[in-house]
């Protein structure tokens, strides 16, 4: 009759065999971002990087070598010359930083799989509710920002302590004989995490659940599957990306996270945030207190590469 | 045009729609609409947007629920069976292909709801790419895929679970028009071949009007009229079909004489005009009635050639008006038939338009009065000689029996 229909046509692919020349207006705006990210991230990352291969000492800044450029090449060789890597060795002779690095990621690793178990239902629930009232549930989801971070783990303290609102809640309740000791634990620190980051998980679920088509759930119910199973066999995958972006944009920042644990924990295990500060105020020694960080900063690339590997897409637009 | 459907003796329809009614708020959208589609027929609901098509389709894969009426599958009432346990699969306009599974895995989606064996799903799986011809293409995303192959790979999905009814919502809305031309040929080919009932909802009439055996035409949540395409086409039964299915000319006028079936009206302008009634259906002397001309009837021949020969007296009377008692049956003459025949439903005009689409031309010609018809001539030439031009003197004529007579 006509051509076969695998024949017909094939998939085009747009390319331009030019790119387009760019203005110097234009050059100036792909510089910035560029200029902001050497002068804000990568100088202050150097610095830091340079204190981590420095020696304390009582003087100021509290540490050696300072590089003295008015010495010409010498100065420049001699400061070389003094850098080490003491700092790392300490790090890696002591368990007091392992220890510490394993209890960030553990609280980190339990926190966001708490966020994931509370957010997606949440974030799906919203994101089925009727249409007028999603903005309404977004800005509910957004309010706590209005309050300042730290009053509300004030707030946190005040409700977790030995007579506390939770307490007194449980007791009048019969939950509980006696007061329970909930502050300066894990699960303390657990429940402010999990409470401070829970729209930093909502929000990205919630734009990818609201993005799904109802189509593809319709499609879903006419192939035989029922609403229930099409969550796992449809909505799942497709917010996969969504999923993957929460989770990580909690777990990163909750790996650092100093001021919860410092005020909700027990002090006698540390996460390395609270260590790093404890290096860095308590004992002045700011080589071990760069090295944490630095350190930090490699542990943390794994996470944050992955991170790139599903956001890419997601903000770029599919592949193709 | 396809050939005839003969719908199966002694079986329940396929679908039956018995009073249906679904109501969105204020707005009635299907109106206590009953229907029969047989089994193995490929029927289209045509109508334009918002008149309720889809609608109809969606209550009979269970995403709608009627407010009223009951929807009968094979003889089976499905109000209460939700949309995963009806035996019906929907092709949907966007296809709503599942992004994140494989060609593969959109077509086995279905089969592993029913948890059939897994070497049934490949089988399976692979004869249904065969069908749509889209083997080698098992790995490929959609996103990979051309709209046209994505449309296919829909298809594919719906019909392979054997659906008892196939159901499209304007399934080719999304291609270019050759491709969508060539498409509707293959879905037909595709239908007679595997002999599923398709039910298609569609707006655009020449698709229609090729893939179906019969054709609903919906209007305003109700079905206007229901039969085969050139029924539809040639004896529409209201203005409004004849209008909305083609292009029409509708002549308004008062019936002013009636001889057994042979009309005759007169329009505002005085000017007379004559058509054939279908038995049972003549209208009463006075009645105001449409005669329904399509363009193609007319025939145009340039006022000078057409004027020579039968002239009829020219003076005595405005050309195109019906000397009355011309053309009564029985008594006429061969030749002097002939002759007055021509002499009825015959206007001379100007050319006020011309559009030329390559097969045919389309004349826009308008009467002394202001009146416009609109003529279409087959280009069966290389060459019309003379040509036609624009402001030539033109005559329109076309014969008694090419008159839809309507009433409503």
């Amino acid at each position: 009759m006509c051509i076969p229909w695998h024949k017909r046509e094939e998939v085009k692919v747009a390319k331009s065999p030019h790119a387009p020349r760019r203005s110097l207006g234009e050059h100036i705006v792909v510089a910035l971002p560029y200029l902001w990210l050497i002068a804000f991230f990568l100088v202050p990352f150097v610095i830091v990087a340079k204190i981590s291969l420095s020696q304390t000492a009582i003087a100021q800044p509290p540490y050696l070598p300072v590089l003295d450029l008015s010495q010409g090449f010498a100065g420049l060789v001699a400061f070389a010359k003094e850098l080490s890597l003491a700092s790392y060795a300490l790090i890696a002779s002591d368990d007091i930083y392992l220890l510490s690095y394993l209890k960030s990621l553990e609280v980190a690793g339990l926190s966001t799989l708490m966020l994931l178990a509370l957010g997606i239902p949440l974030a799906y629930g919203m994101a089925r509710a009727p249409k007028r009232l999603q903005p309404v549930l977004v800005m509910l989801v957004v309010l706590p920002f209005w309050t300042s971070f730290l009053i509300r783990i004030y707030a946190w303290v005040a409700i977790l302590q030995q007579d506390g609102l939770l307490n007194r809640v449980l007791l009048a309740l019969g939950v509980i004989d006696a007061p329970v000791v909930w502050l300066a634990s894990d699960t303390a620190v657990h429940i402010g995490i999990v409470y401070s980051y829970l729209p930093f998980m909502v929000l990205p679920l919630y734009a990818s659940f609201q993005k799904l088509d109802e189509s593809f759930f319709e499609a879903a119910a006419d192939l035989g599957c029922p609403r229930w199973r099409a969550f796992f066999t449809v909505t799942l995958p497709l917010v996969m990306p969504g999923i993957g972006a929460g989770a990580l944009l909690c777990l990163i920042p909750i790996i650092g996270e100093f001021v919860i644990p410092d005020l909700l924990g027990s002090s006698e295990t540390m996460m390395i945030g609270q260590t790093l500060w404890t290096e860095f105020f308590a004992n002045r020694d700011w080589p071990v207190a760069s090295a944490i960080a630095i350190v930090l900063l490699a542990l943390l690339l794994g996470p944050i590469a992955a991170f790139e590997r599903v956001q890419g897409p997601e903000l770029g637009g599919r592949r193709r | 045009m396809r050939r005839a459907f003969v719908p199966p003796d002694n079986t329940p329809p396929a679908v039956r729609f018995e009073a249906v009614t679904r109501r969105f708020g204020d707005h009635v959208a299907v109106d206590a609409l009953s229907l029969d589609i047989h089994e193995g027929e490929f029927f289209a609901l045509l109508g334009p947007s918002g008149c309720g098509k889809t609608t109809l389709l969606r209550m009979l894969a269970g995403f709608e629920t009627p407010d009223a009426g009951r929807i009968f599958l094979g003889g089976d009432d499905i109000g209460a069976v939700p949309p995963h346990r009806r035996p019906v699969n929907m092709m949907f306009q966007s296809y709503a292909l599942f992004p994140h599974l494989t060609v593969a895995g959109n077509v086995a989606f279905g089969l592993k709801q029913e948890r059939r064996p897994k070497a049934e799903i490949a089988e399976r799986v692979a004869a249904m790419l065969k069908l749509v011809r889209l083997e080698g293409m098992e790995r490929r995303k959609p996103h990979q895929l051309s709209g046209g192959q994505r449309q296919r790979v829909a298809l594919a999905r719906a019909l392979a679970k054997h659906p008892r009814v196939l159901l499209l919502d304007e399934p080719l809305a999304a291609l270019d028009k050759k491709l969508r031309e060539e498409t509707q040929f293959e879905l037909m080919e595709l239908q007679a071949r595997l002999g599923t009932t398709f039910v298609i909802v569609t707006h655009d009439q020449e698709e229609a009007m090729t893939v179906a055996h019969r054709i609903g035409v919906m209007a305003n949540g109700r079905l206007v009229q229901v039969g085969p395409p050139p029924e539809i086409y040639e004896e529409p039964r209201s203005r409004w079909v004849a209008a909305f299915v083609g292009d029409v000319n509708l002549i308004e006028g008062t019936v002013v004489a009636i001889d057994d079936g042979r009309i005759e009206i007169a329009d505002a302008a005085g000017r007379r005009f004559v058509g054939f009634a279908q038995p049972g259906t003549i209208p009463a002397p006075g009645t105001r009635v449409a005669f329904a001309v399509r363009p193609e009837k007319f025939s145009v021949t340039t006022s000078a050639a057409a004027l020579e020969p039968d002239a009829l007296e020219p003076g005595t009377r405005e050309p195109g008006t019906l000397e009355p008692g011309t053309l009564e049956p029985g008594t006429r003459a061969q030749s002097a038939s002939e002759k007055r025949s021509r002499a009825v439903n015959r206007f001379t005009g100007h050319v006020a338009d011309i559009g030329y689409l390559g097969d045919v031309s389309v004349y826009k010609v308008r009467l002394s009065d202001g009146t416009v018809f609109k003529a279409a001539v087959t280009n069966a030439t290389r060459r019309a000689a003379p040509p036609i031009a624009w402001d030539d003197p033109v005559t329109l004529s076309f014969p008694p029996d090419a008159a839809v007579v309507l009433t409503e």
